[in-house]
């Protein structure tokens, strides 16, 4: 029982560590990429909350999903991605 | 005009709020948030909540898994309406110009491609649909359903997208009718049902576990159809002009 | 017990942070990426909710779940509003050096 305490204790302070770097990380591409990592930890959140449905949804959504989403969307709207692809010709 | 263009600043020279406003702020939203908790911790918790109620029903509901269970039997009326919602989104997304060309999937050889691509999605895209159908299929009695099937199939249709040789034409009668399909089917269902039975959603239990395998197909197609949707119009738009992605 | 209880208040201090996330940050995608937390928050206080040790209450996760594909699906509209307004912006831009 213990042991499973500390788990959850971790998990959930590095959850919240994520969440913070996220929304303060300097680049927009930095924020997308850790918000999918967070995702992912959510999603063993889930498992340990019993939700095995949630967790598969989650992985392939909130994770995947969204952040392919945003990050196609973030080639277009910030300068960053403009800034990245003109100092090299190969983009891929 | 002014709003345009105030919009493009904020998101070019991203600026901060002043040191003030964000330590007042932070104030406000801890305070907030430790009201919350306060609040969290003095309501009493529903034990055991509703699960008593869906596992003795469970039996009339023609499905194994509880959450399958509510989500198409015991409350299906909210997957109905999240359907419709996620059919909204697409149609505001849908391009506006029509097409003479019916083939949903085309594809263009003369953009070269790396060869270990072209064997990976060889792979990964039937895979991908395969493990679709499984969740789809095991959904009835443990983890899986209709959404997780729904979003990996439409994982197989982003790949493909992102390759960069195929490209999906929503104007096509397919496609149309693969968006609509899961509504469709869901609402034919609901009005069979209150012909038969007299009530929309609540399904007969002798024959309610192959309705429900006909609505969650369709609603697979469906949600994967939308979410391959949200993703190709987004990558169209992000990549060319005003004048392009209209067609 | 203090399992659902931890994640209770992990669940709500992440609405918080989201929540100032939103009103900070000035880039689009920040704004919703912080709205996503948001929702992350709202979704693991109703998980942790459901959870009565051995005992699991259904109906929450399925609320959860039709809660995570409404937010992709409103996190890709938004993206399109702004990607719209952008090029919107771009012709403006275009026009008026001609």
């Amino acid at each position: 029982m213990s042991a499973e305490i500390i788990i959850d204790i971790i998990l959930s302070l590095s959850v919240l560590l994520l969440a913070c770097l996220t929304l303060s990380a300097r680049q927009v591409f930095t924020a997308i990429v850790l918000y999918v990592s967070l995702g992912l930890l959510v999603t063993i959140i889930w498992v340990r909350l019993n939700a095995w449905d949630v967790a598969i949804a989650e992985a392939a959504i909130g994770a995947g999903l969204t952040g392919a989403l945003l990050l196609v969307a973030w080639r277009r709207l910030s300068n960053e991605a403009a800034a990245k692809f003109e100092s090299s010709n190969d983009v891929y | 005009m002014f709003i345009s263009l105030e919009f493009q600043q904020q998101n070019t020279n991203e600026k901060e709020l002043s040191r003030v406003t964000c330590w007042l702020l932070g104030a406000i939203i801890t305070a907030l948030s430790i009201a919350l908790t306060i609040a969290l911790l003095v309501t009493d918790k529903a034990v055991p909540g509703l699960a008593d109620l869906a596992a003795k029903n469970l039996d009339i509901s023609g499905v194994e898994n509880p959450v399958t269970a509510v989500l198409l039997n015991f409350r299906s009326y909210d997957t109905l309406l999240e359907i419709a919602v996620l059919l909204i989104v697409a149609v505001a997304i849908l391009p506006t110009q029509s097409s003479t060309t019916t083939q949903f999937l085309s594809v263009d050889d003369k953009i070269i491609i790396s060869p270990v691509l072209v064997g990976l999605l060889k792979w990964l895209v039937p895979l991908a649909i395969l493990v679709g159908g499984y969740l789809l299929w095991t959904g009835a009695y443990s983890p899986g359903g209709a959404f997780q099937a729904g979003a990996v199939v439409a994982g197989a249709g982003v790949a493909l997208s992102l390759a960069g040789r195929h490209d999906f034409l929503w104007q096509t009668t397919k496609a149309r009718v693969a968006l609509n399909l899961g509504l469709l089917v869901f609402l034919l269902v609901a009005a069979a049902n209150a012909i038969v039975t007299g009530t929309s959603l609540q399904y007969p239990v002798e024959h309610a576990g192959w309705l429900i395998l006909v609505v969650e197909i369709a609603a697979t197609l469906s949600i994967a159809a939308i979410l391959l949707l949200l993703f190709v119009r987004l990558k169209k738009i992000a990549e060319r002009s005003e004048q392009e992605i209209n067609q | 017990m203090t399992q659902d209880l931890l994640y209770s208040v992990v669940g709500v201090a992440l609405f918080g942070i989201g929540v100032f996330g939103v009103v900070v940050a000035a880039h689009v995608i920040r704004k919703l990426i912080a709205v996503n937390i948001m929702g992350i928050g709202v979704f693991m206080v109703l998980l942790a909710s459901a959870h009565h040790g051995a005992i699991t209450d259904p109906v929450p996760h399925a609320m959860v779940l039709t809660g995570i594909v409404v937010a992709v699906a409103g996190t890709a509209q938004c993206l399109w509003l702004a990607l719209r307004i952008q090029l919107l912006d771009e012709n403006e831009a275009g026009e008026s050096t001609q």
